[in-house]
């Protein structure tokens, strides 16, 4: 661990911020041509990020292995995203611009994410909408055949670009065709059903991994000149999120043990508009898009315990909360207030639905107003197909009754740290997309994250790996070096551990009340004593796991409760550090929201003076206390100031 | 409510697999069918019974992961449903259930319920796409597209790849997936360049695989959970003869 580069210097180019990523460019080293092909790149994960990533530098020319653990890399759980992405394209001729999208994303982000990183970001939003574009994604189009756009989650500009509302299935497509132009023409090696189990730190720089064949058992060795991990983000730690099931922390944690600090894990995203939880027997929950919110008006009843069905209760016994609370943004304000405020109304006894565990943790999503304004027809055709799905899942139409809607953990702003040029504290090792802690400091604004993945996987990586690279000859890297035979062992020791513990409880069991404590204790809302008891609980629960956890067959086989005990063991390290981070952050910003720290009306109360950085933590052994690093974040172009939304 | 599963069971690709039926006690309408197998799966290793091996992933009906035929249709009863999505509500008190998985040559069985469909990304490999680098885009803008164009684009494009208009047809043919991708480039100008090329690639490389042929029976459609129209078949036949007809593939 001697190697790790312990100081946080984020690297971003000096000059004005408008310039700063030209300038980058124009200073950065670049790696010829016909040297590309002597350099290997692996890049773990296929969503946009991922998959973005492995076929432009594919087409530069470097040598590329790709993984991903689904059966195909169009799986990947970019493929969920309903709602758009954003680009300040100004096509509305609205006002907007990248300006204007750079301060809405700090803004956005409580004034916890690095401003350089964000600024860029901004820039190349133009780009993707026009490389998406051109690589067949049918965004909606006005009659005229121009782009359409709709004003999306918290913001007061149409930017928002949409494929109905599965923008995120139509772009990861776009990803999954460049790859597959790659795939085809032998640039990209890719690897299906195959998942990354560690990364391999060679004289301190990342060398390669360590993945198993998911059907076949196979622990293989893959070396390369640097390690991209696009792996996603953390939120099934809860167990119940609107995470794929397959969604995991174990790529980005086991990279941590290695030496990469992780940033900001107590930063979660729970966002607003998801399909109540109906029983105690529940795998997931269902996002419903927040393009949901333009129309639909959020209410509760104003009286608590009040269990009439929503179309009996009349106008004046109906608290439109959010539109009451922040008249100027109403039902459209950013997810962390939007969340929070429905949790509190049911908290005071006034939530709706049936009663899951002696609770009632709903409100009305209600578009009663918006059809009689429009007509039916118009909010078909805006959100059928969404209304459909609730239907298909909850039995109800909300043409005639309200939705019911409640928070779920949804997105992780917090992961690996890194810095301007995407690259961790661990030289060699890259991070992409959710995976890194990024641009949305400590809450993403709606259709931001098909952004992110898509402009640091398409545009940045690509620049800045070849910076890195031009400073490395491109030397023979050999899987026969003592270090992968070292790791190698471990992945197996640690398999068969698993494999031979053979206590009484499934691995589900314990996934389920590691949720459990997270949901209750560093979820919407943290206190410092419910932070404490979840630092004993989790250790606890851990050590059961290892004494009691019965994962049945085999390694050498396709073996699903095998592939999710690794993944639930890796999560039951992970939240302990999730909620030291959250204990350490004495304020509340962004998702996250400290009780201790509010202002008289209940909003966020954030504590600038201490607490404007990246804590980014140092693994030291499990159990462990971690090392803080921090990461000083200055705000020189967007003045800091309280979010309001009133 | 209590039902009886019957379930196929194979240990390995090269292992004989069989039916093997569970009874199960509390199930709860409001349960999604994947979450009566979890169900069903805890009982399992409860009792030291290897859990039942079934792909799935995003749970909500886009990833197209979950690939089950439930009573002899792929995805179940509710149409325009995956498997994922589908509710135990629409099953009755006492019934009998018969799950496989997807039943093609080009799908070999992996394990109990999970199938190898690298198939279909070897046929999007052929030629699925479209040739532009990262950064040579032009403006987005700069090519209108009619409204009906990129919406019919849109229809073809919503295909998951879940493989189950191929389950569902008794030839196994893959023509409504080969269909939506073709007519989804195929309708954009962005794809127009390619279009020869990419047409004859794909169903070359369908026929390779091993897929069978259309004889119209619609079957794949009425299976399709996200309702592709078979229309993209004939409209990919069409662009196949034209492609063949001006003599040029490649």
């Amino acid at each position: 661990m001697n190697s790790v580069n312990k100081t946080l210097d984020s690297k971003v180019p000096g000059g004005p911020i408008e310039k700063q990523w030209e300038l980058y460019r124009e200073k950065m080293k670049l790696v010829a041509p016909s040297n590309r092909r002597k350099y290997k790149i692996l890049v773990v994960g296929s969503g946009l990020a991922g998959a973005s990533a492995a076929s432009t530098l594919a087409e530069l020319g470097y040598e590329v292995e790709c993984f991903c653990f689904q059966d195909s890399p169009r799986r990947a759980h970019s493929i969920a995203a309903q709602g758009g992405i954003n680009a300040a394209k100004n096509y509305q001729n609205d006002g907007d611009s990248i300006w204007r999208l750079f301060y809405d994303t700090v803004k956005g982000g409580d004034y916890r994410s690095r401003e350089a990183n964000v600024h860029r970001l901004s820039e190349i939003s133009l780009q993707i909408i026009d490389q998406a574009t051109a690589m067949g994604v049918p965004f909606a189009r006005e009659y005229g055949g121009t782009l359409a756009n709709r004003s999306f989650g918290g913001a007061q500009v149409s930017r928002t670009f949409y494929a109905r509302g599965q923008t995120g299935q139509q772009l990861l497509l776009g990803c999954y065709a460049g790859l597959n132009r790659q795939i085809a023409s032998g640039q990209v090696k890719m690897h299906n059903r195959t998942e990354m189990l560690d990364l391999v730190v060679v004289d301190g720089l990342a060398r390669g991994i360590i993945t198993r064949d998911l059907v076949t058992g196979e622990i293989q060795r893959h070396a390369g000149h640097a390690v991209v991990l696009a792996t996603g983000g953390y939120v099934n730690v809860f167990f119940l999120s609107t995470n794929a099931m397959g969604s995991n922390v174990t790529a980005s944690w086991r990279a941590h043990k290695r030496g990469a600090f992780f940033a900001n894990p107590c930063f979660t995203q729970i966002h607003p508009t998801c399909i109540p939880q109906s029983g105690e027997f529940q795998s997931k929950l269902t996002l419903m898009s927040e393009s949901l919110r333009n129309d639909g008006r959020v209410w509760v009843p104003i009286k608590p315990g009040d269990t009439r069905p929503p179309n009996e209760i009349p106008e004046q016994e109906r608290d439109y909360y959010l539109e009451r609370i922040y008249p100027s943004f109403g039902n459209l304000v950013p997810r962390d207030v939007a969340s929070r405020a429905a949790k509190r109304v049911c908290d005071e006894g006034r939530g709706v639905g049936p009663l899951v565990g002696g609770e009632r943790r709903g409100v009305y999503l209600d578009f009663k107003d918006a059809i009689q304004r429009h007509g039916k027809k118009v909010i078909e055709d805006r959100y059928g197909n969404l209304f459909e799905m609730y239907e298909r899942i909850t039995g109800e139409s909300p043409y005639e009754v309200p939705m019911r809607i409640y928070p779920a953990p949804h997105y992780s702003m917090g992961g690996l740290w890194v810095d301007y040029g995407l690259m961790s504290n661990l030289e060699g090792l890259h991070v992409i997309g959710e995976a890194n802690f990024s641009d949305h400091g400590a809450n993403r604004l709606g259709a931001s994250a098909l952004m992110q993945g898509l402009a640091d996987g398409y545009f940045i990586l690509p620049n800045t790996i070849g910076n890195y690279l031009a400073s490395k000859k491109p030397e023979n890297i050999s899987t026969d070096h003592p270090e992968f035979e070292k790791v190698e062992n471990e992945v197996r020791a640690y398999i068969e551990k698993l494999l031979s513990i053979n206590g009484d409880r499934s691995v589900d069991s314990f996934h389920m009340e590691l949720g459990r404590i997270l949901w209750n204790k560093c979820g919407m809302s943290r206190n410092k004593e419910g932070l404490l008891e979840a630092l004993q609980e989790i250790p606890k629960l851990r050590k059961e796991f290892w004494e009691n956890v019965r994962v049945l067959g085999e390694g050498e086989t396709l073996n699903q409760s095998l592939e999710k005990a690794g993944r639930v063991a890796d999560f039951l390290e992970f939240a302990e550090l999730m909620c030291r981070d959250a204990l350490e952050r004495e304020e509340s910003c962004g998702g996250h929201f400290r009780e201790e720290y509010q202002t008289e009306e209940g909003e966020a109360l954030r504590r600038d003076d201490v607490f404007s950085y990246v804590a980014a933590w140092e693994f030291t052994g499990v159990g462990v206390e971690p090392i803080l690093h921090k990461e000083n974040l200055t705000f020189e172009n967007v003045a800091l100031a309280v979010r309001s939304y009133k | 409510m209590r039902i009886t599963v019957h379930v196929w069971r194979q240990a390995g690709p090269q292992e004989p697999g069989k039916m093997v039926a569970y009874d199960l006690d509390n199930v709860n309408e409001h349960m999604s069918f994947l979450e009566m197998l979890d169900f069903l799966n805890e009982s399992l290793i409860a009792k030291g019974e290897e859990p039942i091996a079934f792909d799935s992933d995003c749970r909500e009906g886009i990833c197209g992961m979950c690939s089950l035929v439930i009573d002899g249709i792929p995805h179940g009863p509710e149409k325009e449903t995956t498997v994922c999505q589908l509710h135990m509500r629409h099953f009755h008190d006492g019934q009998e259930i018969f799950i496989e998985p997807w039943r093609a040559k080009s799908f070999p069985v992996l394990k109990d319920l999970i199938i190898d469909r690298s198939s279909l990304d070897r046929i999007q490999q052929a030629g699925g796409f479209i040739s532009v680098n990262t950064g040579s885009a032009p403006d987005a803008n700069n090519i209108p597209i009619g409204k009906e164009q990129a919406d019919r684009a849109m229809d073809a494009a919503a295909c998951i790849g879940c493989g189950a208009c191929v389950a569902a047809c008794k030839n196994a043919s893959a023509m409504l997936f080969v269909g939506a991708k073709v007519s989804h480039l195929a309708l954009l100008p962005q794809g127009q360049v390619e279009k020869k090329r990419r047409a004859i690639a794909m169903v070359e490389a369908m026929d390779a695989e091993g897929f069978g042929n259309c004889t119209n029976q619609y079957e794949c459609e009425a299976a399709c959970p996200k309702g592709i129209s078979v229309e993209f078949i004939a409209k990919m036949n069409r662009e196949y003869l034209g492609a063949q007809l001006s003599g040029r593939s490649s």
